[in-house]
């Protein structure tokens, strides 16, 4: 358990993504030709510390939920690796997969469709556990009773079935299952964007209460750039299957130093007051299918120039935690700051 | 256009709709009063099942079988409950329209995009297909949908989200309603989509002198978005007010806590979020008194009892709560931070 140890002292990062490319090929359009792809990710590197929160945002298409699903070990990407605790989740045997699978755990986006409606509390919390291991009946019953507790709800709800809690309380349910394994990395996709406002907030303080009282880490994919500041150390934005901008939510959303990020704070719409709208500029969506060469947000940018559609820009350093893809970017950071909001 | 101008285009008074649901009957709106003037704004802002949607349904004669109406609604001063299907069916799309929350539902997968922007040209102006053609790509284009004339013969699924939203709302505006009713128009889209159909909605509402009345249940759309609102919790509105205004001295506890939860920019790690304790409240159990009163943190005894009135606590800034005077002793708001 040497790599472990170094996990937890911060030596070595608990996750360690390589340079992901993520390629799925579209519906064939003529017999002569050969089927176009997708390119989902397109060389993705990024690394998660013990006990700290990564956030990806951007929008959709921007290949955050493929990131997801390759972190979670669902599908073997094109090419490059993820090391999870130092070992490559792509070269495990099967069976050694499914061990390690204990240490990294999902919670989805819609509490509705993410548990089974015939199932009691206690079956759906306890699955993960009873899928990797053989646990007697009364241990795996209090793990049930320890976790339902951690994530605020009542011993008495483990024999109730779903239909029977709100939104906020599946929620609470989903991140229980996820917890029982007491797993070293939970990725939450879009955890909160399904739940009422009110709502948001109490599941928002449970996922940090729960980082804090078990040391887990976090990457929480969403589009909602206040969660992520809220919840995250270190934000990555996403366009296109590639990440053009990563840094501490000081650095982002402070000092950004990439168009489309500032596009997407832009974009926020603010709680202040009376304050008329300003117009945001018409972007036209690009296409994830074509290589071309040059900066693939060149066509929404507003500051691209010939050399930008040209050339594509790789990731450059503007502090000790701050990288942006843009060959534009000093420009970028010299913009007026952005207005806050109240409240 | 017959309406002088100091009657309201529309005006709900003491608007009540019951609804049958699968756990029994539920009041889903009580004591909903409001009007919208020509050329005005209003927001509609809510949790889910607060009634903001049935309210806008009620407007548009598309409740559920079996749901009962009471108070009154009128349009121009005509009132509306109780009005045939069929008459009903020529305000609808003609008079009063609507955009829906989800696009890609909104529209019918079987016909070209074409055939359903022309629709209600056909059926209310009585225009011919040919026609009602050249009007559909001369709408499309103006809500910005790129070779429109190209693409009349498309379907639905040709097009992404935030097209698919333009092309409702050519609809919706085919018959240059009085009043457009937007649900949700951008919570299934992303961020930067969002803006630019926002931007779309404003300037058709201008520049076709319409009322708009926007639901969300996002603060900041609304304080950017309108010059009216409305805070709708448990089927009651419990704060009311422009918008300038409520934003600077929220007055009901559950709009303070609905402000304050909202996790914002800037909030870095670390900070905690100020939660409002409990769940919306199931509109089939609603309490008699104030729908607020389980969740609030200054409830008294006589809260419970009966619903509590609306009390004006500045000029058109009303606020359904009794306890206002300790509600309100510290302004919060976006002044307050």
């Amino acid at each position: 358990m040497k790599t472990l140890d170094q996990v937890q002292s911060g030596e070595l990062p608990l996750l360690d993504v390589r340079n992901l490319v993520q390629r799925y090929p579209l519906p064939r359009e003529s017999v002569f030709r050969a089927p176009g792809e997708v390119l989902a990710l397109n060389g993705v590197s990024v690394q998660v510390m013990a006990h700290r929160s990564l956030g990806v945002v951007g929008e959709s298409g921007s290949g955050k939920s493929t990131f997801a699903r390759l972190v979670m070990a669902l599908e073997r990407p094109t090419s490059g690796s993820v090391l999870l605790l130092g070992r490559d989740l792509n070269r495990l045997p099967a069976d050694e997969l499914r061990r390690a699978r204990r240490d990294f755990q999902m919670v989805f986006q819609d509490p509705y469709g993410s548990l089974d409606p015939r199932q009691t509390i206690a079956r759906i919390v306890a699955e993960p556990l009873t899928a990797l291991t053989r646990i007697d009946r009364a241990s795996l019953r209090e793990r049930i009773v320890t976790v339902l507790r951690q994530v605020g709800l009542r011993d008495a709800d483990m024999d109730k079935f779903p239909h029977e809690f709100s939104g906020g309380q599946r929620q609470r349910i989903a991140i229980a299952r996820a917890l029982i394994t007491q797993p070293k990395l939970i990725v939450a996709d879009e955890p909160v964007s399904a739940l009422d406002v009110s709502v948001q907030a109490q599941v928002l303080n449970l996922l940090q209460d729960l980082q804090e009282q078990f040391g887990l880490s976090y990457i929480l994919i969403s589009h909602d750039l206040a969660v992520v500041d809220y919840l995250c150390d270190e934000v990555a934005v996403m366009y296109l299957g590639r990440i053009v901008e990563q840094g501490r939510p000081a650095d982002l959303f402070e000092h950004c130093a990439h168009p489309y990020t500032r596009a997407l704070l832009e974009a926020v719409p603010r709680a202040g007051s009376g304050r008329v709208r300003h117009r945001r500029t018409a972007p036209v969506i690009a296409s994830q299918s074509v290589g071309a060469s040059g900066c693939p947000y060149a066509t929404r940018c507003p500051l691209a120039d010939q050399y930008c559609r040209e050339t594509a820009p790789a990731l450059r350093r503007f502090g000790a935690t701050h990288l942006a893809a843009c060959h534009k970017a000093e420009v970028v950071m010299a913009l007026p700051p952005l207005a806050k909001e109240g409240g | 256009m017959s309406g002088s101008a100091n009657v309201p285009l529309i005006e709900v008074e003491n608007l009540g709709v019951r609804l049958n649901t699968s756990r029994g009957p539920a009041q889903a709106i009580r004591e909903v009063s409001f009007s919208l003037g020509r050329g005005e704004t209003l927001g509609l802002v809510g949790e889910s099942g607060c009634g903001k949607s049935v309210t806008a349904l009620a407007l548009m004669g598309l409740l559920p079988e079996g749901a009962t109406l009471t108070g009154s609604i009128r349009l121009d001063g005509r009132e509306l409950m109780g009005l045939s299907e069929a008459d009903y069916c020529k305000l609808r799309g003609n008079r009063i329209s609507m955009i829906f929350q989800e696009p890609m539902t909104a529209l019918n997968p079987m016909h070209t995009i074409g055939r359903q922007v022309a629709e209600p040209l056909r059926r209310h102006k009585g225009l011919s297909a040919a026609a009602a053609r050249k009007e559909a790509i001369a709408l499309l284009d103006r809500v910005g949908l790129p070779d429109a004339a190209k693409r009349v013969g498309a379907y639905p699924h040709q097009f992404s989200g935030g097209q698919r939203q333009r092309i409702t709302i050519a609809i919706a505006l085919a018959c240059e309603p009085d009043v457009l009713i937007a649900d949700e128009p951008t919570t299934a889209l992303d961020v930067t989509i969002q803006g630019q159909i926002l931007d779309l909605i404003a300037d058709l509402v201008a520049e076709r002198g319409m009322s708009m009345m926007l639901i969300s249940h996002d603060l900041g759309v609304i304080a950017e978005n309108v010059r009216r609102m409305m805070v709708m919790y448990g089927g009651t509105v419990v704060e009311s007010g422009a918008t300038e205004e409520v934003f600077t001295r929220m007055g009901h506890p559950y709009t303070q806590g609905l402000f304050r939860a909202r996790p914002r920019l800037g909030a870095r790690k670390g900070t905690r979020l100020k939660t409002i304790a409990g769940t919306v409240p199931e509109l089939a159990d609603l309490p008699a008194g104030c729908a607020f009163a389980e969740r609030c943190a200054i409830v008294e005894s006589r809260c419970r009892a009966a619903l509590p009135i609306a009390v004006a606590v500045g000029t058109g800034h009303r606020v359904r709560c009794l306890r206002t005077d300790v509600s309100m002793a510290r302004p919060i708001g976006i002044l307050d931070s």
